[in-house]
């Protein structure tokens, strides 16, 4: 690994108290996303994915653990230092509908995150920066006075992009920022993402569920299941050879547009357990093709199998074909 | 082209009201009861205060369109003067109810720790009957009418609060409010810009009913004699006043219950109305 990570992740655990139990969101979760690099975060649905971009930026209170940020935990900070964090760290959201306020013009919209921060003192300069924003993010300044719904998905995307980017942040969650677009408007909308981070040497989170569009954009990759990381590294390499048995099922399971290419060899029965009573010992055991009795009460912990490539299983060094 | 969008979404609004007829009638006859009531110095035919002997309780006719009461004053004029009073409690507790309303619901909705002590309080005044509630505080504040208004907005703004706050609840969690968040918005910008502006309708549409509903307390509380001081005429007093001439004077209480009535009935149809014009699944295509 090169120098300090702009984002580290240490033993980030999320608990939430419901009516029906405590439910464990996010168990000791720990990744680095080097400068200027795209962290993939796949993992199927119910597996924390989304708490872990919230508790990132803190628009979900981590339970433990830390989060450092360019050196800073941010988990200390008091509200006036986030606030001040906040200019340096965005989120763009799944939905492009409900992530824009109906009632705000884009102008607004955009200025709004200027206000925040005191950026632009007087209406005029706010609008020729979110002019300057819209243009980059591909729309055209004219489209300032309209309102969100004279927008398509894709459209209103790249309002939330230009949203995220008005402060100038150094880091972006995007939260299945392409997940609910057309498959044509989401190469349009990764290629922007690409680009913004070449030209503004952005860093990202990339949340996905979508396997080929994290191998298509992401360096590395980190899978989550059930709140805890499988297996995290070089995204390449990890694809070419995975090394735990969830992310060979998962990779397996992911479609390939090719009649000829023989259907997987692994496939996953069942749902994904409960987080309010999740398995013991190894969280995957109860849908592992390779499970075994030690499995069941020993919690594997994640070892690195390759550089820079860590997984958590107990049957990492046995050669088994699964 | 950006610039017309909103500058033809008022005009619409309108038209897509008065496209129902029950809510163009309704309309109509509130303009009616509003000009009425605005210029009433001008189309009063006589002075609402003036008595005489020879004039009591004359049948309706071409000098006393409605007839006189049993002091010998027009009640067509008095009708009309009373209208001003109606319409006044009615707006000003509209607005001070809501004003309560948003206060209550939004405090409750938006911080978890308050919403408790908020709900409850605000379910404690719903358990009151309006009118009794109404004439406790009347009671306790004394009868005037800036009081009678200040007792009418508390016993409405519970109806305001408990809106705002469903829709609050619903806003709060939407993630055009967590991009705020994530920028830093304050949690002032955030109450009034994000989720007050997004609940403009059914607060508009609530303070519509309120109107109707606070006229409707006022003749009451007016006929029970709670309400403004005996010399100002409203429709509950003068309805209070004819009561004992019912058998042989009727035109004393009908006049000015059609008045109550008929206000109070275009008023919640423009209500009804209302709400379905600013439906934005039904007025998307403005």
């Amino acid at each position: 690994m090169t120098a300090t990570p702009l984002l580290s992740l240490r033993n980030v655990t999320k608990v939430f108290e419901t009516p029906g139990g405590k439910v464990r969101a996010l168990t000791d979760v720990s990744l680095d996303i080097p400068r200027g690099s795209i962290l993939g975060l796949v993992g199927e649905s119910g597996s924390g994915k989304t708490t872990l971009g919230r508790c990132v930026l803190r628009l979900i209170e981590p339970t433990s653990g830390e989060v450092f940020f360019d050196g800073t935990d941010i988990t200390k900070l008091n509200a006036r230092d986030m606030k001040a964090m906040r200019k340096r760290m965005q989120i763009v959201f799944q939905d492009p509908f409900s992530s824009l306020n109906p009632r705000m013009r884009v102008h607004e919209i955009i200025g709004e995150a200027l206000i925040a921060h005191g950026i632009g003192k007087t209406g005029r300069e706010r609008r020729d920066r979110a002019a300057a924003l819209l243009e980059e993010v591909g729309l055209r300044p004219d489209q300032l006075d309209r309102f969100p719904h004279e927008f398509s998905g894709g459209q209103r995307q790249r309002i939330g992009i230009a949203r995220a980017l008005a402060v100038d942040p150094d880091f972006i969650v995007a939260d299945e920022s392409v997940s609910a677009l057309d498959v044509s408007v989401q190469a349009q909308i990764l290629n922007l993402l690409n680009d913004l981070r070449l030209k503004r040497g952005l860093t990202m989170l990339f949340i996905a569920h979508d396997l080929s569009v994290v191998e298509y954009l992401c360096e590395d990759v980190a899978v989550l299941y059930l709140g805890r990381v499988m297996e995290a590294g070089d995204c390449r390499s990890i694809y070419a050879a995975p090394n735990h048995p969830y992310t060979k099922a998962l990779l397996a399971a992911a479609p390939v547009p090719d009649p000829l290419v023989p259907r997987a060899d692994v496939m996953l029965m069942g749902d994904i357990p409960s987080p309010l009573n999740p398995p013991p010992g190894c969280v995957f055991h109860t849908r592992c093709p390779v499970a075994m009795d030690d499995c069941r009460h020993i919690l594997p912990t994640p070892q690195p199998v390759a550089a820079s490539i860590s997984a958590a299983c107990l049957r990492l060094n046995e050669t088994v074909s699964c | 082209m950006a610039g017309a969008s909103a500058a033809v979404a008022a005009p619409s609004l309108f038209k897509v009201l008065i496209q129902r007829r029950s809510v163009a009638l309704g309309l109509a006859i509130l303009a009616v009861v509003l000009f009425a009531a605005v210029f009433a110095d001008v189309i009063a035919p006589h002075d609402p205060g003036v008595m005489s002997v020879r004039n009591r309780l004359k049948p309706p006719s071409a000098e006393w369109w409605f007839g006189t009461d049993e002091f010998g004053r027009d009640v067509f004029t008095r009708l009309i003067y009373a209208g001003r009073v109606s319409l006044i409690v009615g707006i000003d507790t509209a607005v001070l109810a809501s004003v309560i309303g948003i206060i209550l619901g939004l405090t409750g909705g938006f911080f978890r720790k308050l919403d408790a002590p908020v709900s409850r309080l605000v379910d404690a005044m719903m358990a009151f009957p309006d009118i009794l509630l109404a004439i406790s505080l009347v009671a306790v504040l004394g009868g005037s009418l800036a009081n009678l208004i200040l007792a009418l907005s508390i016993v409405y703004a519970p109806r305001v609060a408990r809106v705002v706050r469903a829709a609050t609840l619903v806003i709060r969690e939407l993630p055009y409010v967590e991009a705020a968040r994530a920028l830093g918005t304050s949690t002032w910008r955030i109450l009034v810009h994000h989720i007050l502006r997004n609940m403009v309708s059914p607060v508009i549409v609530q303070a519509t009913f309120i109107f109707a509903y606070s006229m409707l307390a006022e003749a009451g509380l007016s006929f029970l004699g709670v309400g403004v001081d005996p010399s100002t005429p409203t429709w509950g007093s003068m309805i209070n006043g004819g009561r004992q001439y019912i058998g042989t004077a009727d035109w004393l209480i009908l006049f000015p219950g059609l008045a109550i009535t008929l206000s109070v009935l275009s008023l919640q149809i423009a209500g009804d109305g209302l709400r379905d014009a600013l439906d934005p699944r039904l007025s998307k295509d403005l």
